[in-house]
């Protein structure tokens, strides 16, 4: 199969390297293992570049994992952070299956955060046990409705779906803006757009605050897994799972096969924006309680480079999400214990993703390290 | 015999908790939250971490900060300094205000400070610090409107909060005061007090943001700006640079940012101070010193907290009468016989 398709164009071989369908040992663990080394071996360098002495690198680097794993804190900070990740690099991962580059999770987020947050400070007096799902729900039907706009478009016109989530997550950040000063949105009493605060029968409950009351892991992480394990099954349990894998496999071969291309393109948007939808939701629900024209804070883009780091694949996603929320968990203590500039960890997070994406690279740089893992998973 | 027990117990209590006192404040804990916009913005976040930085220098605390790139930081970021590590934590900015007081109520302990929020009703472990920056906007507001040859000023915020729509009611008003005063009609344009509508970029970064308003309220004939928006003014004062100053020039907020911005330093009328430097390293020194409370600090152009800054190159080009009304007026509104408020 895959000699047949070395004549594909670039597009193409980049969205198999990010879905491949058996996952080699080597590239799903060795490689990341030496890349996160040789990022933060340069990431020392950099440091050394703008000054920093010896000891505060070797400070800062142990700050970086007693702030993301050191702790009961730590490990809820990092938990914290890895859920909405997780949650919009599923839907990414899942359009990379598909053969789609959805841009578009950061609009979908906001989309499916603004539909939950209303929802959240919309029924008071409705039992928790309804109105938590319901502003779940509204935030993945938003989201999934948001998205779904761009596979319509892309199935009907043929536009490109890159350009048109771009075009949304613009049109998203000014629907924001707008209805975050629409007068029933608004805080009251203020000025600036924010939105009322979600109400308590809303929010995604703490779990630990029996333990610690500042421990800000909530009932997401909970939801999270439950995602990662229903697209396992919609990957590889199902056969609309199996059409989003061929029909990203083979456009061709699947649409001779029978599958309805344009209708499997809206479904996969509606789904990955779904989940965007509610990766929004749960920063809403369980972290800020209100929506404001910042609150996605960039999750849907760093989402792509999830999804790409874990392969496409549900677990491989889990585990980058993790990895991401320990860096930024871990970038915090950072700043805090060794005075590092937050700037270095955006290097060091980038440095990461570049070497991951780069297998040749790594293996170039460590041909001992390879030798001797290529072996055993063939076993 | 019992009686005297006790009295030898608490008085070795009390010399321990000398002690203990003496040697917590060798190694007291400043630690600061930023907003959005960086530490190093030349602006709000920096002149609140001199506070801390010159209460390090003055009275050996260690200080140390953590920055905010964005609103769902905040929370986290409060939420890694406590634990015991900083002996008070100074939250800077409105926007912090929810999680400030979700953190100070969960831990009441622990001493917290907030710059620009005040609480009501009062928390006990918060000190809020708030700032009658209008006071020193009225005066920059008269000085515009006497140095304008265009009739027209400019003004925009970041975000439509009181912090910063404030420093828009004092321009205004204090450019009002000087058409009443003077029988001129200089108008401005960005900002309506009563309505409370105005120009804002929506954010407290983008330098780009900062330019362009800056170009259309020059294109709409203001040839003195006052962008109240941290560093995002920084794209402003680009802007004056190239036109020109005596094309446009620009009023900076919270630092003097003459000292501040050096590459841009002559674009700078004035700037209208506000010293959260000193109101940060006065919070720092009541808490050393044990007699933190809950409440408010107030800065005023009466004890300094807010003020004009110097002109310093375009000394020469302000009228010696005109620089005497200011000063005028700056005695009037300490001892109240000029209202900031309209």
């Amino acid at each position: 199969m895959s000699e047949q398709e070395t004549e594909a164009g670039l597009a193409e071989s980049l969205l198999r390297r990010a879905a491949p369908d058996r996952a080699e040992f080597e590239d799903l663990v060795i490689v990341p293992i030496f890349a996160v080394v040789v990022a933060l071996i340069l990431g020392a360098l950099t440091m050394l570049a703008t000054n920093v002495d010896l000891p505060t690198i070797g400070k800062s680097y142990l700050a970086l994992v007693q702030g993301s794993v050191g702790s009961l804190n730590a490990l809820s900070e990092t938990l914290t952070a890895a859920a909405p990740l997780t949650l919009a690099g599923l839907g990414i991962a899942l359009g990379f299956r598909a053969g789609l580059f959805n841009i578009g999770a950061e609009g979908q987020l906001l989309v499916g955060g603004m539909a939950a947050v209303i929802t959240g400070f919309s029924f008071p007096g409705l039992p928790m046990a309804i109105h938590l799902p319901l502003a779940l729900l509204a935030g993945a039907v938003a989201g999934g409705l948001y998205a779904g706009i761009a596979g319509w478009l892309r199935a009907a016109t043929g536009a490109h779906e890159v350009i048109l989530t771009i075009m949304l997550n613009l049109i998203a950040f000014r629907l924001v803006d707008y209805m975050l000063r629409l007068p029933w949105v608004q805080r009251e009493g203020r000025a600036d757009p924010i939105s009322r605060s979600v109400l308590t029968s809303a929010e995604l409950p703490r779990i630990f605050t029996w333990l610690d009351p500042n421990l800000r892991l909530h009932l997401g992480i909970v939801l999270t897994l439950a995602a990662v394990l229903l697209v396992h099954w919609v990957l590889f349990r199902t056969k609309l799972g199996f059409e989003f894998r061929a029909s990203g496999a083979g456009p061709d071969a699947a649409r001779y096969a029978g599958m309805r291309a344009g209708l499997l393109i809206v479904i996969v948007m509606a789904f990955a924006g779904a989940l965007a939808g509610l990766a929004g939701a749960n920063q809403v629900l369980g972290v800020l309680g209100r929506a404001t024209p910042g609150f996605s804070s960039g999750i849907g883009f760093d989402a792509i480079a999830v999804a790409l780091l874990g392969r496409s694949h549900p677990w491989g996603v889990l585990a980058a999400g993790l990895l991401f929320g320990a860096l930024e968990a871990g970038g915090r203590q950072m700043q805090v214990s060794a005075g590092v500039s937050l700037d270095l960890i955006g290097i060091i997070q980038a440095l990461i993703i570049a070497f991951i994406a780069a297998p040749l690279l790594v293996r170039a740089i460590f041909p001992w390290g390879f030798r001797r893992a290529a072996k055993a998973p063939k076993e | 015999m019992t009686k005297t027990k006790t009295g030898r117990i608490v008085t070795a209590a009390a010399v321990a908790a000398t002690w203990a006192g003496a040697s917590l404040a060798a190694d007291f804990s400043a630690c600061q939250v930023t907003d959005t916009g960086g530490i190093d913005d030349n602006s709000f976040n920096q002149t609140a971490w001199k506070g801390v930085e010159d209460a390090v220098s003055e009275f050996g605390v260690t200080g140390r900060y953590l920055e905010s790139t964005a609103e769902t930081d905040y929370e986290a970021n409060i939420n890694s300094l406590l634990g015991g590590e900083c002996d008070i934590i100074i939250t800077v900015g409105f926007l912090l205000g929810d999680a400030t007081k979700k953190a100070a109520e969960a831990n009441p302990e622990q001493m917290f400070s907030i710059v620009d929020f005040a609480y009501d009703p009062a928390i006990p472990n918060v000190l809020g610090q708030v700032y009658a920056t209008d006071q020193a906007a009225f005066l920059a507001g008269y000085l515009a409107a006497g140095m304008t040859q265009t009739g027209t000023l400019g003004t925009f915020g970041g975000i439509n909060i009181p912090p910063v729509t404030i420093f828009m009611d004092g321009f205004y008003r204090g450019a009002q005061y000087y058409n009443a005063q003077n029988g001129t009609s200089v108008t401005v344009l960005g900002w309506n007090p009563d309505t409370g509508e105005g120009l804002f970029t929506n954010n407290f970064e983008s330098l780009d943001d900062g330019r362009a308003f800056a170009q259309n309220l020059y294109d709409e004939g203001a040839d003195i700006v006052l962008p109240v928006a941290g560093p995002v003014g920084l794209g402003s004062a680009a802007l004056a640079d190239e036109l020109g100053t005596d094309a446009l020039k620009i009023v900076g907020v919270d630092a003097d940012l003459y000292l501040t911005d050096p590459e841009k330093k002559h674009v700078y009328l004035t700037s209208i101070t506000k010293r959260m430097d000193a109101t940060v390293r006065e919070v720092i020194a009541l808490a050393q010193a044990g007699d933190f409370e809950g409440g408010v600090l107030v800065g005023t152009l009466e004890n300094g907290g807010v003020d004009l800054a110097p002109f310093h190159d375009m000394e020469d080009l302000v009228p010696a009468e005109l620089k005497e009304q200011v000063e005028a007026i700056r005695a009037g509104i300490i001892d109240g016989s000029i209202a900031v408020d309209g």
